[in-house]
């Protein structure tokens, strides 16, 4: 077990050191910070010195070691736009890009799976039906587009939910959580509706086929013939073995729910790392853009080998040990 | 009263192109205690016979006529929940491939534990010092440890004994083992069968042993009910019917079966393939490759008729009207070394290897 955490660590290793490489070679050339920084009227001594303060004129090797050391330690430098260190930029951001992904992730499982599992069992029901015409569109719709019905719906014509903005928000140490207002939890239903849908959809569609084909085993009907109840046979034995796939997507969707938060963010003016990555985009704002992909592939990463563990939770047959694998077979 | 009768048991698959009878007029009774064997070629609707009693049909199969009772109570058509009741409790199932029956992803001791929460007044502690228990019974060596283990760390064998401990753990009174043994190894098929047998002995448990494997129903079943095109051709205790076939059919099936003791140069063949459903002749369903078909056979449909010892067959030669006076009462006298009684010699045509009855 141990050693399989260790061995998954040593793989994400290399992942995350490209990411960082790739991060880096923005600065190098995606324009040039000393011109930046030094603004309209500068010597050439003033140049001289940033340059050798930055490190600019140490090998190419130099520079990306110290910049990954910096990284390790959390340092990301200075925002060109807003001249504050881009690490507290993003924790102020983080909170509020979270709390949205979670929310919209867990309205994806807590309606997709019972969805799916529904439209599993009962193929031939015109509520399976329903669902599954709804789920084609929560799929084909694209996100930006389903966040301005919303908009249009919730926020103009019915006026119930805001359309824009976190509401008030709770603050803990760095953390702020619009978890605990009633206009935070307002503010929160239409951006992660949006966020969600097509995952939600996503995961539906993939219980639902995964729960036709477990249905079909020996060992369900196994264990309808041994009388156990319904519920049993339905979420004990035939749901646990959609699990591993179910997982598996899940996991990949959180890290791109996280990701692509940047267009739900933009169209309801959530106040998330996404909006902070389009603005810093519009200003060529470097510093906050590496950062953001290097926190973004290690969510992936940490993700990844969460799910992998998950497998591991859920499947006993991926905990045989290598020396008994040969009683696995068939 | 027996505890299992099933009366004219009509099972139906609507389908697009009408409706197939995949079983017709299927009539039997299993007593207490006693193990009946189902045997017959693949198709012949034995294993649907099995998943009507304990009320399991694939749908869109359907009871569509006949009944089932146990211990005189009807339960076909019931509600599923008090089904659910009998499947475990009542009637138990053993299913062919240990592979595939065992979830993966539950202990042994968790999937019997279950099984026995689920229709017994115990707790969970009671309900795992039974599973050990059971696990010892089937003979899993290290019941205590091996409790814990999950199906995949368990041999084939091991998990048949496993399935069979589940089968059995909540003390039905009927078990119906569909090709317990199929899907063994050789070597470990008359160990599953002896222990099977054995255990229910023990808890006075009936069994239906639907299998294609005369041997096994020749040392295990008391009675044999055998099976064609979705009906019964004749039903009879076991040595009756292996040494005094009375059915063409069952001549046949058993000519079609290497002995170790008679010399023969080749085994006998029933000429021609079963019936498809959509296509099961009129009269006697055997009668185009039945030997002694006459016109009788070819427009009326015959029922289980006494066909001397305790035997009886759906066979218009053992009518006790017109008909057997055309043959002369030659099939009482049917001998295992016949190909087909009354027959001087099997036909060329018929002689080849044996294909379907293994």
């Amino acid at each position: 077990m141990f050693i399989y955490i260790l061995s998954r660590i040593g793989q994400a290793v290399p992942v995350i050191l490209t990411v960082t490489f790739i991060a880096f070679a923005m600065f190098a050339y995606v324009g040039d910070p000393v011109t930046i920084m030094l603004g309209q009227d500068y010597t050439e001594e003033q140049r001289q010195a940033l340059i050798e303060a930055l490190g600019l004129d140490q090998p190419f090797f130099v520079q990306y070691a110290r910049f990954v050391a910096n990284a390790v330690r959390g340092e990301f430098g200075l925002s060109y736009r807003l001249g504050r260190p881009v690490l507290s930029l993003i924790a102020e951001r983080l909170p509020a890009t979270l709390e949205l992904s979670l929310v919209a992730a867990a309205l994806a499982l807590l309606v997709g799976v019972p969805m799916g599992v529904f439209t599993g069992l009962y193929r031939e029901s015109w509520l399976s039906r329903a669902f599954l015409v709804f789920s084609l569109v929560g799929v084909s719709l694209p996100t930006f587009l389903i966040g301005i019905l919303l908009i249009l719906v919730f926020a103009v014509i019915l006026g119930w939910l805001p359309s824009f903005g976190r509401g008030e928000v709770v603050v803990f140490g760095w953390w702020s959580t619009g978890l605990l207002t009633a206009s935070g939890l307002k503010a929160l239903i239409l951006p992660s509706i949006t966020l969600g849908l097509f995952q939600m959809t996503l995961i539906m569609r993939l219980v639902r086929a995964e729960m036709l084909e477990v249905l079909r085993t020996d060992y369900i009907k196994f264990a309808r013939a041994r009388g156990l109840s319904n519920r049993a046979v339905h979420f004990g034995h035939a749901l646990k073995n959609t699990l591993v796939p179910v997982i598996t997507i899940t996991g990949l969707q959180l890290g791109a729910i996280v990701a692509f938060a940047i267009v739900t963010e933009t169209v309801f003016q959530w106040p998330g790392m996404g909006l902070l990555f389009i603005q810093s985009v519009g200003y060529a704002d470097i510093p906050v853009m590496s950062a953001y992909l290097m926190l973004i592939a290690l969510m992936f990463v940490s993700i990844n080998l969460i799910v992998d563990l998950l497998y591991y939770a859920v499947d006993p047959r991926l905990r045989v040990d290598r020396g008994r694998l040969g009683r696995t077979g068939v | 009263m027996p505890l299992l009768e099933v009366q004219e048991l009509r099972v139906e698959f609507p389908t697009r192109r009408g409706v197939l009878t995949a079983l017709d007029g299927v009539s039997f009774a299993i007593e207490a205690g006693e193990v009946l064997g189902v045997v017959g070629e693949s198709g012949a609707g034995k294993s649907l016979t099995g998943a009507a009693v304990i009320g399991l049909l694939e749908p869109p199969g359907r009871v569509a006529g006949g009944q089932i009772l146990l211990d005189g109570r009807r339960i076909d058509g019931l509600p599923y929940e008090q089904m659910r009741r009998i499947r475990g409790r009542e009637i138990g199932a053993i299913f062919q491939d240990p592979l595939t029956t065992l979830n993966p992803l539950y202990t042994v001791g968790q999937q019997l534990a279950e099984t026995m929460l689920t229709h017994l007044p115990v707790n969970p502690a009671e309900a795992r010092r039974r599973a050990i228990r059971w696990l010892e019974d089937v003979g899993i060596p290290g019941a205590a440890q091996r409790i814990d283990a999950y199906p995949h760390e368990f041999s084939g064998g091991m998990r048949q004994r496993v399935v069979i401990a589940l089968a059995l753990c909540a003390e039905p009174r009927l078990v119906i083992a569909d090709e317990p043994t199929t899907a063994l190894d050789v070597s470990i098929q008359a160990q599953i069968i002896t222990l099977l047998k054995g255990l229910c002995r023990e808890h006075g448990t009936a069994i239906m042993l639907i299998t294609h494997d005369m041997g096994v129903i020749a040392e295990t079943a008391d009675r044999v009910a055998v099976m064609y095109a979705g009906r019964i051709a004749e039903i009879g205790p076991v040595r009756d019917v292996i040494k005094h076939a009375r059915h063409p059919y069952t001549v046949g099936l058993m000519g079609s079966i290497p002995s170790l003791s008679a010399r023969v140069e080749r085994l006998a063949q029933i000429d021609g393939a079963m019936p498809r459903l959509a296509a099961i002749p009129p009269g006697c369903a055997f009668h185009p490759r039945c030997g002694h078909a006459f016109a009788r056979c070819k427009s009326e449909r015959p029922e289980l008729m006494d066909a001397g010892g305790s035997s009886r067959a759906a066979c218009w030669l053992h009518a006790a009207d017109s008909a057997s006076a055309m043959v002369a009462g030659a099939p009482r006298e049917a001998r295992p070394g016949d190909a087909r009684p009354g027959d001087a010699r099997p036909g060329a045509a018929r002689q080849g290897v044996a294909d379907d009855a293994r």
